[in-house]
């Protein structure tokens, strides 16, 4: 009965005046002999007008000072110069990425935990993964990398040095470029272990991990590990492991282990 | 930015049907839209941009979770109503109506309705392709003139569980 078959989509566009002229005058004369088609879409334009003219009055209101306050940027910031990852969803992602990493570590040492009790076999984490696990989990924090700082080294090395049982003291390593941050105490595979954090120049971190688990252990030269993005040198030296992350290469890491490891020898 | 708040005002008003939620919702979206400004390709439309934030914004809210709630049909009541025809009457039954279509029905419509958007402009802000806006939108449509003719006047209630 029509040139080209009359479709749902162009009744509609029929309503919203959307049709090119042919187009439209063969919608009409479908209609025209359609009448119960009609009465419908006429509904729809009658729809349409009245849901225009209902709304109509809310362009006319006056703007809540919060909006008209949205009408030019919100803070002096030009927004140009705006970065798109700006600080605060940074920290989003940051508190993402931590909590992703702290899970991640505590389900994985969860687990080997069970291991340990499960099979009676003293299933530990690697000196190295601990070590580099905390790193990963602390040095980027920007506000609280450390709970003590370096203003209060004394405190510091007074309260790790109790809580570990023994004394331990972080390095001076400011005569090859890193000065300390500050420390805290972190759980070890059974019981508490220390973790100093230093910084150089240019705000690279680092940080140096202290057991005093390693009762059963012999005594270790320097050890090399990877764990992902960051290296780390350790040794064993009697009760005490050492462990020195960071994301930095080989060699520098090298030389901050040897440093570490003189000044630790000779005190 | 201010011409198009107006807008953005009425489209919201119309979609959430609560002044207080609709003004939230622009906030919401110009904050967003200020904090990405740097993603508007300026000589783009402004207006579509910020329709489409705004579409954005509703999807991460609908897929929060919401308090529990169910329409009671006022059949469930047998209020005995007068019969009025009056304006006022009608314009708040067509509001209860399409407080009932679903949400991606009511979006396509009141942007076609109120926007005079094309459908290619409506299927670009909502990132669907042009054939669903056109379903979206019979269906909506028909869904509209089936409550607006079944359903005698009166006022829809809603309680929250």
């Amino acid at each position: 009965m029509n040139k080209l078959p009359m479709t749902e989509d162009d009744l509609q566009a029929w309503v919203d005046g959307a049709l090119p002229a042919v187009r439209r005058g063969e919608v009409e004369e479908y209609l025209a002999t359609h009448p119960e088609e009609a009465e419908r879409v006429r509904a729809y334009r009658a729809q349409k007008q009245v849901l225009k003219a209902m709304f109509q009055p809310v362009l006319d209101e006056p703007l809540p000072e919060r909006l008209q306050a949205l009408a030019t940027p919100p803070v002096a910031v030009d927004p140009e110069k705006r970065p798109f990852f700006t600080r605060w969803s940074l920290q989003r992602i940051a508190a993402g990425l931590l909590v992703a990493i702290v899970s991640g570590a505590a389900g994985w040492l969860g687990h080997a935990q069970y291991q340990a009790v499960d099979s009676r076999q003293a299933q530990r984490v690697p000196l190295p993964r601990q070590a580099a696990v905390a790193h990963v989990v602390f040095s980027p924090d920007v506000r609280r990398p450390v709970e003590v700082g370096a203003a209060q080294e004394d405190q510091l090395v007074a309260w790790l040095s109790k809580r570990l049982g023994t004394a331990v003291r972080p390095p001076k390593l400011g005569a090859i470029g890193y000065e300390l941050i500050g420390g805290r105490l972190l759980p070890g595979n059974s019981g508490p272990v220390a973790q100093f954090m230093y910084h150089d120049a240019s705000g690279q971190r680092l940080t140096l991990y202290v057991t005093t688990e390693n009762a059963s252990n012999r005594d270790t030269g320097f050890r090399f590990a990877k764990e992902g993005p960051v290296n780390v040198f350790y040794w064993i030296d009697g009760q005490f492991g050492y462990a020195l992350s960071a994301g930095i290469d080989k060699a520098e890491l090298a030389r901050v282990a040897t440093a570490v490891y003189d000044q630790l020898e000779r005190k | 930015m201010l011409v198009e708040i107006p807008r953005l005002r009425r489209y919201a008003r119309a979609l959430l049907g609560n002044r207080a939620a609709a003004d939230d919702l622009v906030q919401d979206t110009l904050e967003r839209a200020w904090a990405r400004c740097a993603l508007w390709r300026a000589g783009s439309d402004l207006r579509a941009w910020l329709f489409s934030i705004m579409h954005n914004l509703r999807v991460d809210q609908l897929r929060r979770p919401n308090l529990p709630s169910h329409s009671i049909d006022e059949d469930d009541f047998e209020v005995p109503t007068r019969a009025t025809q009056s304006d006022r009457l009608e314009v708040r039954d067509l509001e209860s109506a399409l407080r009932q279509l679903p949400d991606e029905q009511r979006e396509v419509l009141l942007l076609v309705a109120l926007e005079d958007l094309s459908y290619a402009e409506v299927a670009g802000m909502l990132g669907i392709p042009v054939g669903t806006v056109m379903s979206r939108l019979a269906r909506g449509r028909e869904r509209l003139r089936r409550l607006m003719e079944e359903r005698p006047p009166g006022v829809n209630l809603r309680v929250v569980r």
